[in-house]
């Protein structure tokens, strides 16, 4: 087990260091070269050559690529050319954000998937199913942005029941020690403002989370439907066992390895997904810094925040199959 | 010599009308009388296709025909695809005109019904009818453009992977690899963003960002294929290894990566108009482009919703259509299915 981990972490390592090498080289693909990026708009030629000697990229490219790791290790990630902040920082303040968005999407994909899908799959070809199947399509084929809009404008514009944009209500005066605000809200006893911060979180959730709900959905739904036909349930019927023994420990358990995979990807892939939603609630996450990072030409944010989430991403992938070992003993590495 | 083994999946359709269901069930009861090549590989190692007297893609072919699923995809794709290359005589308007101008104030956006103007107009006082006809156009060239780019990208490294195995299989696939520890979204992003904010660029970014998927699909897919009866029979006969590699194993792998294709072009559409709301597609603020007009609606979402709206239901109607025609391809080609 022990190896099985060494390997992945050192695989895990190997991809970073792929990638790092991927994104030096892409900011040095930029028209005009790194100095361009950090200088954006006011980039002449005299500042260019300015910037060229000061961060060294006039030196050769390989002395560039070993000065450009060592920082990486040793956790400089450069300034936001926007902000003005250290990237990390900056990354330091969004990250919860767009953590406990991604944590109540994907709550809500699989408090409400999982019992859809196995839901469907007992009533196979009945209109549950239909329905089933039908709402998961519609996960997938509407643009989250566009669902965000239409949630905007229902319980928002029209209802008035939920907030329009942001992260918690400006007027309320909140201590902020860890930056998760519900969190916070918790610790300091503050239950109007973590009250708040949840309402914040509703509809972008719901967003972010449909389309990992149409998938985990489908899963599911495709999982139940063939593990009851599978022989050993039959036989298990047979013989008489309990209804809820045979639904819980026979069909469920086994139905929801692959579901585990799913819930596990998807929750990767709403870090880089959060970047629509977090744009139309405008909600101060990673997303959020991503999508201004694009229209500021902020190559340092960019490149830092690509090598943040695909570490994530990674790591999440890890914890799946890690965890596919505790469900299922017949996959446990020996 | 060499040239004469069919594969068993891809032998010439022995009898004309390949249609009609009477004419298949007689070739199944027994060999087809018309088979040219007695005796081949095909015919001795894996009998079940060369019975059935229909090619994988022709009896795929079939089975889509018969799918209203599949029939409502495709009617809304050849709709699409209709409108988009008719633009300019269905578009009352020009994309970028602006002809409503003078009706349009910044707290009254003229609505659906408008005299003339039968969607509205949008804060421009550009048609919103003639935007969304004109934006069908850019959404499919997006779409089928950077599809192809990626399916041509994935194939080419898929294929090396596959083909060549070894040291290349290893370089390539760990650089997919890495390339997968990137969300799909994040990177056509972050390639959008270095290749200049056009629309050009925004094929490119989603392409480029489609290649790994694609690489490891057709990658996959030619190693299940690899330990076939007809290839081991393409290798005693002595086939070299690129032809079998060409000829044989490529053609039979490229069923997942079709659907896979498919089912990219929604994401592609989706992906498109999701790149030019972050306002990566560059252009003027009224280019009449789905995505770009969720862009502007967003300011006018109380006043004028519809300006969301439709867009909106254009872009997802357009991924339904791609969505329902790739699924009902997968089914059809689905050996699980076949079978019954």
């Amino acid at each position: 087990m022990l190896r099985f981990i060494a390997k992945r972490l050192g695989l895990l390592v190997l991809t970073l260091f792929g990638l790092s090498l991927l994104l030096f080289f892409w900011v040095r693909a930029l028209p005009g070269g790194p100095a361009t990026a950090l200088l954006g708009e006011r980039a002449t030629p005299e500042a260019i050559a300015e910037i060229n000697a000061a961060y060294g990229f006039d030196q050769p490219i390989w002395t560039q690529y070993v000065t450009y790791i060592g920082k990486l290790l040793s956790g400089n990630f450069g300034v936001s050319t926007q902000t003005k902040l250290p990237v990390l920082e900056q990354f330091g303040n969004q990250f919860p954000a767009t953590f406990e968005l991604a944590i109540f999407a994907i709550l809500f994909a699989v408090i409400v998937g999982i019992p859809l899908g196995y839901w469907a799959a007992r009533h196979y070809g009945k209109w549950q199913d239909n329905t089933s199947v039908v709402l998961s399509l519609l996960g997938v084929v509407i643009p989250v942005f566009f669902l965000a809009f239409i949630l905007k404008w229902i319980f928002a514009v029209q209802l008035g029941w939920l907030p329009t944009a942001g992260r918690a209500d400006v007027r309320l005066d909140a201590t902020h020690y860890t930056n998760f605000y519900v969190l916070d809200g918790l610790i300091t006893g503050e239950l109007d403002a973590a009250w708040d911060a949840f309402k914040h979180l509703i509809l972008p959730g719901i967003a972010l989370g449909s389309i990992p709900l149409a998938i985990i959905t489908r899963i599911t739904r495709a999982a139940v439907l063939e593990v009851q036909g599978a022989d050993y349930v039959r036989t298990a019927k047979a013989k008489g066992m309990p209804n809820t023994i045979l639904r819980n420990r026979f069909i469920l358990r086994n139905a929801l390895l692959p579901v585990v995979t799913t819930v596990g990807l998807q929750l990767g892939l709403l870090f880089a997904g959060a970047v629509l939603t977090e744009t139309v609630f405008a909600f101060q996450g990673v997303g959020y810094g991503i999508a201004q990072a694009i229209s500021n030409a902020d190559y340092p944010v960019l490149q830092a925040y690509i090598i943040f989430i695909a570490l994530i991403y990674s790591v999440i992938n890890l914890v799946v199959d890690l965890l596919y070992g505790v469900i299922d003993p017949r996959v446990r590495v020996k | 010599m060499s040239a004469n083994i069919p594969d068993p999946n891809q032998l010439p359709e022995p009898l004309p009308p390949a249609g009609d269901r009477p004419i298949d069930a007689v070739v199944m009861t027994g060999p087809p009388a018309g088979e040219p090549e007695p005796g081949t590989a095909a015919d001795k190692g894996d009998t079940r296709h060369a019975d059935r007297g229909t090619s994988l893609w022709g009896e795929a072919f079939q089975r889509l025909r018969r799918s209203p699923i599949a029939i409502v995809g495709a009617v809304i794709i050849l709709l699409f695809v209709l409108v988009a290359l008719l633009a300019p005589w269905l578009a009352p308007y020009g994309g970028e005109d602006t002809p409503g101008m003078s009706l349009v104030t910044p707290t009254d956006i003229p609505g659906i019904g408008t005299p003339g103007y039968p969607l509205g107009l949008d804060n421009f006082g550009g048609d919103v009818l003639s935007k969304l006809i004109w934006g069908a156009r850019s959404s499919l060239l997006v779409g089928v453009i950077s599809t192809c780019i990626g399916l041509l990208g994935g194939m080419v490294l898929g294929a090396l992977a596959g083909g060549f195995g070894g040291w290349v299989d290893t370089v390539i696939m760990r650089v997919v690899d890495i390339l997968l520890s990137v969300p799909n979204l994040l990177m056509a992003v972050s390639i959008a963003a270095i290749a200049g904010q056009t629309p050009f660029a925004v094929m490119i970014a989603i392409g480029a960002a489609q290649i790994p998927v694609f690489a490891r699909l057709l990658r996959s897919s030619m190693l299940q294929q690899r330990g076939a009866d007809y290839i081991l029979a393409a290798q005693t006969l002595g086939l070299s290894r690129s032809k079998i590699t060409m000829s044989h194993l490529l053609p039979n792998s490229t069923g997942p990566v079709i659907v896979q294709a498919t089912l990219a072009l929604a994401t592609a559409v989706i992906d498109a108009a999701a790149l030019s709301f972050l306002g990566l597609g560059g252009g003027v603020p009224q280019t009449a482009e789905w995505g770009r007009m969720l862009t502007v609606a967003q300011n006018f979402l109380s006043s004028a919703p519809q300006l969301a709206f439709l867009p909106g239901i254009c872009i997802a109607i357009t991924a339904l259509g791609f969505t329902l025609l790739g699924e009902s391809l997968r089914e059809a080609l689905d050996p699980k299915a076949r079978k019954r």
